[in-house]
């Protein structure tokens, strides 16, 4: 199934679907807040930031939306419990120093968790790994391992564990391989997966 | 352009301090048109040595105020008047007590700045404005624009603190307390009894010229001025600071630069409470600048501020503009200034407009 894009990411196409509309939102990494901003004019939502580049904050605050400048993880800590419906964390878990922490911070502070990742799972990674000997390079993980943002690399199955250790409930997972849903072994197959969870 | 000036004289005034002011005078230029239902005013408060000219050719904020610019004059109507304690047209220590028909000197009450925003916030009623869009500044007009939300939060539907910090460090307080020392150790300072005679022009350019140096990072000076020599015994660097004082002395009062330097100083805002419980429930939106080579009011002051607006999950937007040139950034950098206002009026007003959830 064809997954429509939202300033071409699917990913975005997808959290924006999973977003209720009229609700508080956090995006943390939030780049240039693009999909804070379609989130604001499609859903009317009440959008919020966190980014640490500076030119990404001044596109995203020129465009309206209410961004902070500074580390996600380290901003996680200020916000009161139940601040938030959503938080959104995408294409950022990976990049993280305390993933778990980043995680149980979000649910602190929010109703819902959005993560989305790449899949290190990915038959690609395997077969790359396998083959070459080294550490993967693919168009889904594209850096040199001496110049990657990447710190944690994890995999759909890996989510899956860990939040059942958690005890988390998760209400949505999607996985994407292109701009396509893919359902079969995601594990294997999912380039992309996207998590929609609560505290249980 | 279309452009006011005038003066409003209020009959009286009460300042923290107690004392209750007679006959205040508040000195305000206005740009651009109030539109019928009085939604797009915007408040831009001076910082320590400006005035209510913001606007317009040789406005202190010209770069940033007029058509297509940040603050857009073909949207919003912008205000701006002289503080009070000031020199260019409000009251302030050079105006004539009427009690005596003599200049206050230094019989002027110390003023605060919340006296000065009580005094911005009587000219907006008088303008027959019940709620700001927006109140802007930076350095000493940033302490305003959070005294604004803070005290009338439901009449400002954003603040822009730039470059500011909810109270001085003891540094900001020293180079201050430096200025009013060069002053007073005029000899034609006379106490603050020199309006018949010659003022301490001396006295006041030092004073201007220390707060020049504290303006401008290592950086911006190196690029500015270096080594460069004016004459064979001059530096260039020394030749700028003696032009920029003694023009400085033609402008300015040096008793307003001793009430308002001390009004900065006593300035606390948390004396009212923690930083996150003066913001409990605001619902202004704030946007917070700082810059990264401002050492005289550097970003960890405006982190402070951020902060505590997360902490009560208010509205608030922050960046640390790269920048060379100090604390002047506020007043050079406009590319970027131009681009966060204008994107952050823009969608101030688009919520006022349709309502937010």
């Amino acid at each position: 199934m064809g997954v429509s894009e939202i300033y071409g990411r699917s990913d975005y196409a997808i959290i924006g679907s999973l977003v209720e509309p009229g609700t508080r939102v956090l995006d943390l990494g939030c780049g240039e807040g693009l999909l804070l901003s379609w989130l604001k004019e499609n859903k009317n939502v009440n959008a919020r930031g966190v980014e640490l580049v500076g030119a990404g904050v001044q596109k995203a605050i020129a465009r309206g939306v209410s961004v902070y400048q500074g580390n996600l993880e380290s901003a996680l800590e200020d916000y009161p419990d139940g601040a938030f419906d959503y938080v959104i964390l995408s294409q950022t878990l990976q990049e993280t120093r305390h993933p778990l922490k980043v995680l149980q911070g979000m649910l602190r502070i929010s109703k819902h968790a959005v993560v989305a990742f790449p899949n290190f799972g990915h038959w690609s990674m395997r077969l790359a790994h396998l083959v070459t000997g080294r550490a993967p390079q693919t168009p889904l993980f594209p850096h040199e391992w001496y110049d990657s943002p990447n710190i944690h690399f994890l995999t759909v199955d890996d989510f899956e564990s860990l939040a059942q250790k958690q005890h988390w409930r998760i209400e949505r997972r999607i996985f994407l391989s292109g701009s396509k849903e893919v359902t079969l072994l995601p594990n294997l197959t999912a380039e992309v997966a996207v998590f929609l969870f609560t505290a249980s | 352009m279309i452009t006011s000036s005038a003066t409003v004289t209020f009959d009286s005034l009460d300042l923290d301090c107690g004392v209750t002011l007679a006959l205040v005078d508040c000195a305000y230029e206005t740009y651009g048109t109030l539109n019928t239902d009085k939604s797009n005013a915007i408040l831009v408060t001076h910082a320590f040595s400006g005035d209510a000219h913001a606007a317009g050719e040789g406005g202190w904020w010209g770069n940033m105020i007029g058509p297509a610019k940040g603050f857009d004059t073909d949207q919003y109507f912008v205000i701006c008047a002289n503080v009070l304690g000031g020199c260019r047209g409000s009251t302030g220590p050079g105006s004539t007590n009427p009690a005596t028909n003599l200049p206050w000197g230094m019989t002027f009450p110390v003023i605060t700045i919340g006296d000065m925003v009580r005094l911005q916030k009587k000219l907006i009623d008088h303008l027959g404005i019940t709620r700001l869009l927006a109140v802007a500044g930076g350095s000493m007009g940033g302490m305003q624009a959070l005294e604004w939300a803070v005290t009338y939060p439901d009449h400002v539907l954003a603040a822009l603190p730039i470059a500011t910090t909810t109270r001085h460090s003891a540094q900001q307080i020293a180079f201050n307390e430096v200025g009013r020392q060069a002053i007073m150790a005029d000899p034609d300072w006379q106490g603050g009894n020199y309006y018949d005679r010659r003022p301490p022009a001396r006295g006041l350019a030092v004073a201007r010229m220390v707060g020049h140096i504290t303006y401008m990072s290592d950086e911006s000076m190196r690029e500015k001025f270096g080594r460069r020599l004016r004459s064979s015994d001059e530096f260039e660097v020394e030749s700028y600071l003696k032009y920029r004082g003694y023009k400085f002395v033609d402008r300015f009062d040096a008793n307003s630069y001793i009430y308002i330097t001390r009004a900065m100083d006593i300035y606390d805002l948390t004396q009212h409470g923690s930083l996150p419980s003066l913001f409990e429930n605001i619902p202004t939106r704030f946007l917070v600048i700082s810059f990264t080579s401002d050492w005289l009011y550097p970003s960890y002051q405006s982190l402070e501020i951020v902060s505590a607006l997360r902490s009560r999950n208010c509205d608030v937007a922050y960046v640390n503009l790269q920048s060379a040139y100090g604390h002047d950034a506020f007043l050079v950098e406009v590319k970027e200034q131009t681009e966060l206002v204008g994107g952050f009026l823009k969608s101030t007003l688009r919520e006022a407009t349709v309502g937010r959830k």
